[in-house]
């Protein structure tokens, strides 16, 4: 018959919505499947803030302790650590912590010890290159992977960033920022709280 | 049209009659004899071939061995590094599985990496098999994968930290970045939420992708036939009976052959599983006989054997490095331009492109293009059917230079690798960087340098002396 190959203008625009309507309740599923792949519910209440008590930390030492999976440490700094940090600008990738200060260095850090206290360092222990947590090489001095005039600091063993003891990293390293500072404040004197400032929490 | 069943006689075999009635509603004898019973292929195949059959031996025996360890693995993070340890010590020969599996991974890369060896000599991704190299392709990516998502599930320190640098990886790609790695992990850091989704990707997303691109990858190259050493095309040449008279049916004389190679490979791979089943920390990880522990990383983390000359590649890529890589991206273009048959549209498209990436270079982190190199250095596998110019397939009739500049990237290769199990220091990331620019070099230059120097004659018949 002749009429065999004509195309039914009614039926092909039917054909036409119906693949729309399919296209899109199939996008719709693979939405909700991509959706099962972000953090849970459990997994987005579980940061909740971390105490910490200080008292009797000596200079030099430092602690770590779990925020939200990772490493957070607090280094009580000596006083000749602390006025050695300056020395370092030059030879330092960001030394103002100028680079995405909201995220990596809250305003009450923004100095040039990086922390509320000259003394006491709070940073996020993974480096901001691959998130390897980097080794304390706090000793000054020549030793492996690190520059003769090494001033203490930190080392990323996964790719070789170094970071000094203010959590600033060196330049020409693969890492391209200073570690995470996380929003803190102090309860009292000697108790910090990690993951909570003023202004709420993290 | 009636359904028509072919007539035995009477006193036909039983089991004659079975293959009757199968054959009848399925097309069994019809598949083995299309894809080995009666697939021709040329005689004068060396060792270099065993490695396909080989490769498909590791996929069995890594499908096997990973069913059993499903039986008793738990992927959980609390239980996963106990259930490993459980299955080592308390499973009756759980041990030999699973030294079974974990040696299979190593050795199916050492057989993949061997097959496509065989394929750059012999030019076996040049037409008609460009399909068959990106199946090929495609089956190396899925068994990188394979490899990554595998490597977390013991849950030690390797596992994690390895994971860890990886997912993070994909932070680097700019403005969606970090999302897209927080999106990977399932978490805020790599936790059980990683683990079980990768647990998922290892046991089933991956294999079934896996076995697909493997039955399509045999289906390309029974449906065009086997290159040679030669590199001359067999069915150019066809007898009296239609089949190419260089070419005989790979059953029985390739079954003997290739049976000949497994137990040779059997023997080499059973005294690594009973006598060297980490292989000098090579295969297994010293450090991943420690939990997970995600406060501390251990001092100094490599990645696998096989990943270590991509992980190189990303090492090398400095901020200062970025300048040379400039350098590389402007020169090639202006190759490109001035020295290449490309049309004139084509030239200004690679103007453009090569624009926007140093304009990229210039704007984005070099950790960035650490990642994209990484990648690059493994997708421009892809490019080899087009890459290669030569006039003729197989290394024995190229010019002999062609043979060094094969054997130099094939020792950058080995150095890339030997760097990335290496701890990084000044010296090696210089050489790690002139390493980068030979490897990708090889490629990117091969549309002149494999067709340059004098080619000597090509045969018309295959080179085969009878034993």
């Amino acid at each position: 018959m002749s009429n065999d190959k004509q195309v039914d203008s009614g039926r092909r625009v039917l054909l036409a919505a119906t693949c729309a309507a399919g296209g899109v309740a199939g996008l719709a599923t693979a939405g909700a499947f991509v959706s099962t792949f972000q953090p849970s519910e459990r997994a987005k209440a579980a940061g909740a803030p971390v105490e910490v008590d200080i008292a009797g930390m000596a200079p030099g030492e430092l602690r770590t302790v779990e925020w939200r999976g990772k490493p957070v440490w607090i280094l009580k700094r000596s006083q000749e650590m602390v006025s050695a940090l300056p020395k370092l600008d030059d030879q330092l990738a960001d030394p103002k912590s100028q680079r995405n200060p909201d995220e990596l260095t809250p305003e009450y850090a923004r100095n040039e010890y990086r922390s509320i206290k000259p003394e006491i360092l709070v940073a996020v222990g993974i480096c901001t290159h691959l998130g390897c947590s980097p080794t304390t090489k706090l000793q000054p001095g020549p030793q492996p992977s690190l520059p003769d005039d090494w001033q203490g600091g930190f080392l990323c063993p996964c790719h070789g960033s170094t970071f000094d003891l203010a959590g600033r990293v060196y330049k020409n390293k693969p890492a391209p920022d200073n570690l995470q500072v996380p929003r803190h404040m102090y309860a009292g004197d000697t108790k910090l709280v990690i993951g909570k400032d003023e202004k709420g929490e993290a | 049209m009636g359904f028509v069943e072919k007539k035995l006689p009477a006193d036909a075999p039983v089991s004659a009659k079975a293959l009757n009635w199968v054959d009848s509603r399925f097309p069994l004898s019809k598949l083995w004899n299309d894809q080995w019973g009666q697939y021709y292929a040329p005689k004068n195949f060396n060792w270099w071939y065993i490695f396909g059959s080989l490769a498909m031996l590791v996929l069995v025996i890594q499908i096997v061995t990973g069913i059993f360890l499903v039986m008793h693995y738990k992927p959980d993070a609390n239980l996963a590094f106990a259930s490993v340890e459980y299955i080592m010590r308390d499973v009756p020969w759980g041990w030999l599985v699973r030294y079974m599996h974990s040696t299979g991974a190593s050795a199916f890369f050492i057989v993949v990496y061997l097959h496509m060896t065989r394929a750059l000599l012999y030019g076996s991704y040049r037409k008609p098999r460009e399909l068959i190299w990106l199946f090929g392709v495609g089956i190396f990516l899925a068994l990188m994968g394979e490899a990554f998502f595998g490597y977390l599930l013991p849950w030690g320190q390797m596992s994690y930290w390895g994971a860890q640098v990886i997912v993070n990886l994909f932070s680097a790609i700019p403005f969606i970045g970090p999302d897209l790695s927080l999106w990977i992990r399932g978490d805020y850091v790599v936790s059980d939420a990683t683990l079980n989704r990768f647990f998922a990707f290892h046991v089933i997303a991956i294999p079934l992708v896996l076995l697909g691109l493997v039955a399509a990858h045999l289906i390309a190259l029974h449906e065009v036939g086997s290159n040679n050493p030669d590199g001359i095309e067999v069915k150019d040449n066809l007898g009296p009976d239609g089949h190419p008279v260089d070419a005989i049916p790979s059953h029985p004389y390739y079954t003997v052959h290739d049976a000949f190679g497994v137990v040779i490979f059997l023997t080499i791979f059973s005294a690594v599983i009973f006598f060297a089943p980490e292989m000098g920390g090579y295969f297994l990880e010293y450090n991943n006989f420690l939990p997970a522990d995600s406060l501390k990383t251990p001092p100094h983390i490599a990645p696998v054997w096989y990943f270590t000359p991509y992980y190189s590649v990303l090492r090398a890529t400095t901020s200062q490095f970025m300048y040379a890589l400039i350098a590389g991206v402007a020169a090639y273009v202006a190759l490109l331009i001035l020295k290449s048959r490309l049309s004139g549209a084509m030239k200004m498209v690679a103007a453009v492109v090569g624009l926007a990436v140093i304009i990229g270079m210039l704007v984005f982190d070099a950790k960035f293009w650490g990642v994209v190199l990484m990648g690059a250095s493994v997708v421009i596998l892809a490019g080899m059917p087009w890459l290669d110019h030569s006039p003729v397939r197989s290394i024995r009739y190229r010019p002999t230079w062609h043979k060094y500049v094969l054997i130099l990237f094939g020792i950058t290769f080995v150095v890339l690798g030997y760097l990335g199990v290496q701890a990084p220091t000044a010296g090696r990331t210089l050489l790690s960087q002139v390493c980068t620019f030979i490897y990708f070099g090889f490629f990117l230059l091969m549309p002149w340098w494999s067709r340059a120097g004098q080619f000597k004659p090509v045969p018309s018949r295959v080179t085969f002396h009878p034993h």
